[in-house]
């Protein structure tokens, strides 16, 4: 009875905008919760790759520091495209895709909180385990914190322009490798600047530059990529 | 004011306007294209520095200025189809990829083959170099985008997005490898001012840049008419234009 109730309440008023954002995003949550390997498998990715740097150049320490922001950088770069695919893929396999392109709500709300909890399951999680890995690597004392306000404002980039492609690709049935090419020459800029940060604090010089650089991509992408996406899911659902 | 762009959104006026474009253009480039290379390979002075192999230049420069402009002009299509709906832009922007893609590769290649006797290598992860390879990733994600989807009038608006995309990332990925590295000389032609060559090396580039337009969009238009037929292939006037082609 109160269910009953509380559905024609929701039809007078429609929710807010904030609402119906923290509506998706507690779902995308809920969701990814409860398959947590969603979630461990990038971050697993992630690790292994870095690990299979020194094994394939060798143990040698001082190369290791040189090129350690490179690899965590690339090795981010990579685990978010592994996991990009859960962005919209089951939505769309289930039909909820299509039900939140209907609903009243704009789509950029919808798009951006979807975005955002996906950074939450694997940015976050790239974030916490950098500096492990950094130690492991070698990396210059000096880089740790450049390290990881890069990884804080970057990674987010990544998973705006990634949902670009996968909302491209979601469509069609063998996106997996086309996902790639699209995403990846545009995460090149985040890459170039991001890791001249990390060296440039290695030789204690001021790196606020390349951060105001990679910030302003922050913004860009996230006002702009979720109008993209909008575009391409209402192409790619038809 | 726009009464006189509407019939060329009909696919039928746009085939046969392009069709009368076609002999013009085919005939301007491979005169200009003859008559450029001719002059820059056996007439111009050898350069006293680069002797011989700086005649790359001719082809290296217009191939590489057009790969840009082509990527623009593909984009400026893009925005038109998603803006103002119109399907021939997507048509267009199939056209264009695939050109614009061969023209960057020329661009990297007369590059590689132009820097292997100035600068001793073949390949220095350079800002130009850098940012013309991506630009190839980017018309190569277009193509696959648009070949990956079997609805050729969804592939055309997904390629298209792509595409607007890029054309966003394409001053960030130049600015970027520019502050990253550089060896690339700094441009000797511009259209603007006065070049920084001499003008028996410069009119011939002149010459062949035309040549290379001309060709360009005569390659574009023959792709656009194959496109539009493919795309148009149920339509009464194609299976009209056929049987026409039969009888004869």
């Amino acid at each position: 009875m109160t269910k009953t109730n509380n559905i024609t309440i929701e039809l007078k008023e429609p929710l807010s905008y904030r609402a119906a954002f923290m509506l998706i995003f507690k779902r995308d949550l809920t969701i990814a919760f409860r398959n947590k390997d969603d979630i461990l498998n990038p971050l697993l990715f992630f690790i292994i790759v870095i690990t299979l740097f020194p094994l394939g150049i060798g143990p040698e320490s001082n190369t290791l520091a040189i090129i350690a922001p490179g690899i965590i950088w690339v090795a981010a770069l990579l685990s978010t495209l592994l996991s990009l695919d859960r962005l919209f893929k089951s939505d769309h396999a289930d039909g909820s895709l299509e039900q939140m392109l209907l609903s009243p709500h704009p789509l950029f709300i919808i798009v951006l909180a979807k975005i955002i909890a996906h950074w939450c399951l694997t940015g976050l999680p790239l974030i916490f385990t950098a500096p492990l890995l950094a130690l492991l690597l070698n990396l210059n004392e000096n880089s740790y914190l450049a390290l990881m306000l890069t990884l804080l404002i970057g990674t987010p980039i990544l998973s705006f322009l990634g949902a670009i492609g996968v909302a491209l690709t979601v469509g069609i049935k063998k996106g997996g490798v086309l996902l790639s090419l699209l995403v990846l020459p545009l995460y090149i800029p985040v890459l170039i600047f991001a890791t001249s940060a990390i060296d440039t604090a290695a030789m204690n010089l001021p790196y606020s530059g390349q951060l105001a650089i990679i910030a302003a991509l922050f913004i860009g992408s996230i006002t702009l990529s979720p109008f993209a996406v909008s575009a391409a899911l209402k192409v790619s659902t038809n | 004011m726009w009464k006189w762009l509407h019939p060329y959104a009909n696919p039928e006026v746009s085939y046969h306007f392009t069709g009368k474009l076609i002999p013009w253009f085919s005939k301007l480039a491979f005169t200009l294209l003859f008559i450029g290379i001719i002059w820059a390979l056996l007439f111009v002075p050898a350069d006293y520095q680069q002797g011989n192999s700086f005649r790359i230049f001719y082809l290296h420069v217009p191939a590489a200025i057009l790969s840009m402009g082509i990527y623009v002009g593909m984009a400026i299509a893009a925005l038109s189809s998603l803006v103002w709906q119109i399907k021939l832009a997507d048509t267009s922007v199939a056209a264009i990829a695939p050109v614009g893609a061969v023209f960057t590769a020329i661009a990297l290649i007369t590059g590689a083959a132009w820097g292997r006797p100035t600068w001793g290598t073949w390949w220095v992860w350079d800002a130009r170099l850098t940012s013309e390879l991506i630009l190839l990733f980017l018309y190569l994600g277009v193509i696959a985008l648009h070949n990956a989807f079997e609805d050729k009038t969804l592939a055309g608006k997904a390629a298209g997005i792509l595409a607007l995309v890029g054309v966003v990332n394409i001053p960030i990925i130049k600015y970027s490898v520019e502050w990253w590295n550089t060896l690339h000389q700094g441009s000797t032609v511009s259209k603007l001012g006065a070049p920084s060559m001499s003008s028996s090396m410069y009119w011939p580039f002149v010459v062949c840049f035309i040549g290379f337009i001309c060709f360009v969009t005569w390659v574009i238009c023959l792709r656009f008419r194959a496109e539009i037929l493919a795309r148009n292939a149920m339509r009464s006037w194609v299976r009209d234009l056929v049987t026409q082609q039969e009888s004869k």
